[in-house]
């Protein structure tokens, strides 16, 4: 355990369950995702079997267990970007990354992850790469999205 | 005069405004307080939409260049940032008051239009194809040739009550709220009511939960406040998972206080001194100004110990949810904000008997918690007077899909959903016909053309079997396939069934695996894979139906709903899948069947090489042909054909 870990749980009382979904939020926050051997310590300063904590762990979409690519893809599949071809959008993706939604490359350049909405539904289809948004996506669009990104990579 | 400072604003706010009980203020207070309001100004403010809509279409940019555009002109200007106006699809909006005169309001102002358009203000000229139109202000003088906001046809049918101040105030600053009447409701409240009296005003008030359940408010906290502990907890639910709903995430970043104000005044009512608000997790921009709100009503003695001396206590907590749409449902949401996973239970024990940590419990969602201040101010008998019988008030909801205008609307109950789409939506997108509208998110129904007359309304809607849901809704065109929506709506709840109910988690697996096998085009036609996909059809009715029957919470009763509805009305569609083969809004890829235009076909020969089953034949130079049968359907000949000389059906 290192100190900034141990900051995170000082701050939440030893023993008191509804502490969980914090400590784990921020852990991933300042870690990027979550790992075994982090589970078994919150299990240990929580008091909880760690069955308990990794069902929470998985229950929640928000939690991960491997770390995103340098290039993390969030498409949005809300109702309206359904709507606009979403869906088509996601195979391309899948296609010219070579991810599979949900995963991240081998190499750790690219990670695509499904999200329900993002918010901004006048400007559908949306997707989200790393912190830029792009919006009212075309096909010719999200093309010179990946060559970009894929030049910048090589 | 010189200009007050932070602290005698604070003061004057405080002492002047909020804890007046009459509403009449002499001349000198109401002069400082049309300062505060910005209704008498002496430099020119300018007022961005910073909501999440207005910072993905880029109006941090407009910001900055607004920002650099003062500093390079050396003009002393207010730069305001506000929330959405609800005209999402207008994004980035700007608008722009000079001293004396009416403040207009522009649309689609991306960075590089911002000079010359405050340089046509400047030179009091307004750039026609930007503005959306002026607000009415009787002591400023109008823009000529200008039309009002309030009667673009966006703005004309709805009534604005919760989203009254939603994109006209900062959503930074509270003393924008207490100059529009903030907190004069709490005040009031926890100083002259007894909490049995708030629950008998909101009780009288008919306002029922906006959330989905529509359960009368007034009833639920009644019976909190009657449930003996010495713990209760006040929970605002604002988890708002539906994919294609965004109010709740309006009004949090548009007007905070009126929802802590809100949060306040139902704490009191029910007796808690602890509050939370179940966020979720992906709105990163509320978080931040709810987080900041809290901090300033705080400061202000609205929250925390001793509230206006009264001897109340108020703690109110956030807790960032972690993406599960179940934790919408009240029981789950408890479930999880005790630590554990987002699982329903059954009730009774209701909540408000026994929820968070076995105390009494309220779960209220955003919406209906705004409404609580402007009831409490205006009395119960203003609130039944809008809307109506049964529907009292008036409800927001999430505009969004093929119609031309999408964003937040407001609007008094018992409008027809026709006037909706017409009127504030402006009709459908590029002139294409209207098919349904889709009401109350992945768990609502297609309304289809015959009913769109009905009124909006809990108990007019259940006629048709709709409800109102959270309040998404969606505007669909005829390019949209009935039976691809339902699959992607059953995908999603498949996905975030919880699976604790079999009948949930397996059904709607199951369901899911049919309404794949309609719009998929199996390897061989003819064999096993037919028969499997005619009996699914025959078994999907009586699979919806015990799954709402037998499904414990909400997700479950509900998640046959789009399968149901669309069975009902657009019956013809799913024949014209199973049977013909066919999806005529060529949606569904698979049952796509393609043919070359000899017109335009250059015999390439491009497509032929890449079909990988060897399904079109032709000469160099002369026009191919797809033989059909031994066509798949992949669609890669149409993707790599130059000449647009490939369609399909």
């Amino acid at each position: 355990m290192d100190q900034q870990f141990i900051n995170i749980l000082s701050e939440y009382p030893a023993g008191k369950k509804e502490g969980l979904l914090p400590i784990l939020q921020e852990i991933q926050k300042e870690r990027g995702f979550l790992t075994e051997d982090v589970l078994a310590d919150v299990s240990l300063h929580l008091n909880l079997p760690i069955n308990k904590i990794y069902g929470v762990a998985a229950f929640y979409d928000q939690f991960h267990f491997h770390p995103h690519g340098r290039n993390h893809f969030r498409i949005c599949n809300g109702t309206a970007c359904y709507l606009f071809g979403s869906s088509t959008f996601l195979k391309e993706l899948e296609k010219q990354l070579k991810v599979k939604a949900g995963s991240t490359s081998r190499d750790g350049k690219f990670s695509l992850e499904i999200v329900t909405c993002l918010g901004s539904c006048d400007q559908a289809p949306v997707i989200l790469v790393n912190e830029t948004y792009y919006t009212r996506v075309t096909p010719g669009d999200l093309n010179k999205i990946i060559h970009s990104l894929k030049d910048k990579e090589e | 005069m010189s200009a007050p400072n932070t602290q005698q604003i604070k003061d004057f706010l405080v002492e002047k405004i909020v804890k007046n009980y009459s509403g009449f203020f002499d001349k000198g207070t109401a002069d400082l307080l049309a300062q505060i309001k910005r209704e008498k100004i002496s430099h020119p403010v300018v007022y961005i939409g910073m909501g999440t809509c207005g910072l993905i279409a880029g109006s941090d940019k407009t910001f900055r260049a607004a920002e650099k555009y003062f500093e390079e002109n050396k003009v002393d200007a207010e730069l305001v940032k506000v929330g959405c106006l609800g005209l999402c699809s207008a994004e980035p909006l700007m608008d722009v008051q000079l001293p004396g005169k009416t403040r207009i309001s522009f649309q689609h102002v991306t960075e590089e239009k911002v000079e010359d358009l405050l340089n046509a203000v400047f030179h009091h000229t307004v750039m026609s194809e930007n503005a959306i139109g002026q607000y009415r202000f009787h002591s400023h003088e109008e823009w000529p040739g200008l039309g009002y906001i309030e009667q673009l046809p966006f703005f004309a049918l709805q009534r604005r009550n919760v989203l009254r101040n939603t994109g006209n105030i900062s959503p930074f600053n509270i003393n924008d709220y207490l100059a529009n009447g903030g907190y004069r409701s709490l005040f009031k409240t926890v100083l002259n009511y007894t909490a049995e009296k708030v629950c008998e005003i909101i009780d009288q008030s008919e306002l029922r939960g906006r959330g989905g359940g529509g359960y009368p408010t007034g009833k639920k906290w009644s019976v909190a406040l009657n449930t003996g502990s010495d713990q209760k907890y006040l929970i605002c639910n604002a988890d708002e998972s539906d994919p294609g709903a965004f109010m709740d995430r309006t009004l949090l970043e548009g007007d905070p206080h009126r929802v802590i104000e809100g949060i306040a005044i139902a704490a009191y009512a029910i007796g808690a001194n602890k509050a939370y608000i179940y966020l979720r997790s992906e709105y990163k921009q509320s978080l931040s100004i709810l987080q900041n709100a809290l901090q300033q009503a705080k400061e202000y003695g609205f929250l925390g110990e001793n509230i206006f001396g009264s001897g109340v206590n108020l703690n109110i907590l956030i807790h960032q949810g972690a993406g599960a749409f179940i934790c919408g449902e009240e029981t789950a949401l408890i479930a999880s904000l005790e630590g554990g996973r987002g699982i329903p239970h059954e009730k009774p024990p209701y909540p408000a008997e026994k929820g968070l940590f076995g105390h009494p419990t309220i779960v209220n969602n955003v919406e209906t918690l705004a409404n609580i201040p402007a009831i409490l101010e205006n009395g119960p008998l203003w609130f039944k007077s809008i809307g109506k019988k049964g529907s009292t008030g008036t409800k927001v909801f999430s505009l969004t899909g093929k119609g031309v205008n999408s964003g937040t609307i407001e609007i008094p109950m018992g409008i027809k959903i026709s006037d909706i789409v017409n009127s504030i939506a402006g009709g459908v997108k590029d002139g294409k016909k209207l098919k349904a509208v889709q009401l109350g998110g992945p768990s609502g129904v297609c309304i289809p053309l015959k009913d769109m007359e009905t009124e909006i309304g809990f108990d007019s809607l259940q006629v048709i079997g709709a409800s109102l849901g959270l309040g998404g809704l969606i505007i669909l065109d005829e390019d949209t396939c009935m039976v691809n929506l339902c699959r992607y709506f059953m995908e999603f709840l498949q996905k975030e069934s919880c699976g604790k109910c079999i009948p949930c988690r397996e059904g709607t697996k199951r369901m899911l695996e049919i309404l794949d096998s309609t719009i998929r085009r199996p390897k061989e036609e003819g064999s096993h894979d037919t028969l499997e996909r005619f009996k699914g059809v025959v078994q999907l009715e009586t699979l919806a139906e015990v799954i709402r029957d037998t499904s414990l919470c909400g997700l479950g009763q509900n998640a046959p709903n789009p399968v149901l509805s669309s069975l009902k009305w657009f019956r013809e569609e799913y024949e014209e899948h199973i049977f013909d083969r066919k999806c005529q809004a060529g949606v569904c890829h698979d049952l796509r069947t393609y043919f070359i235009d000899p017109e335009l076909c250059t015999g390439c020969n491009v497509c032929q090489k890449k079909c990988p089953e060897n399904a079109i034949i032709g000469s160099v130079k002369m026009p191919h042909f797809i033989i059909e049968s031994k066509c798949t359907g992949c669609g890669i000949c149409f993707d790599s054909c130059k000449f647009s000389a490939i369609y399909f059906k």
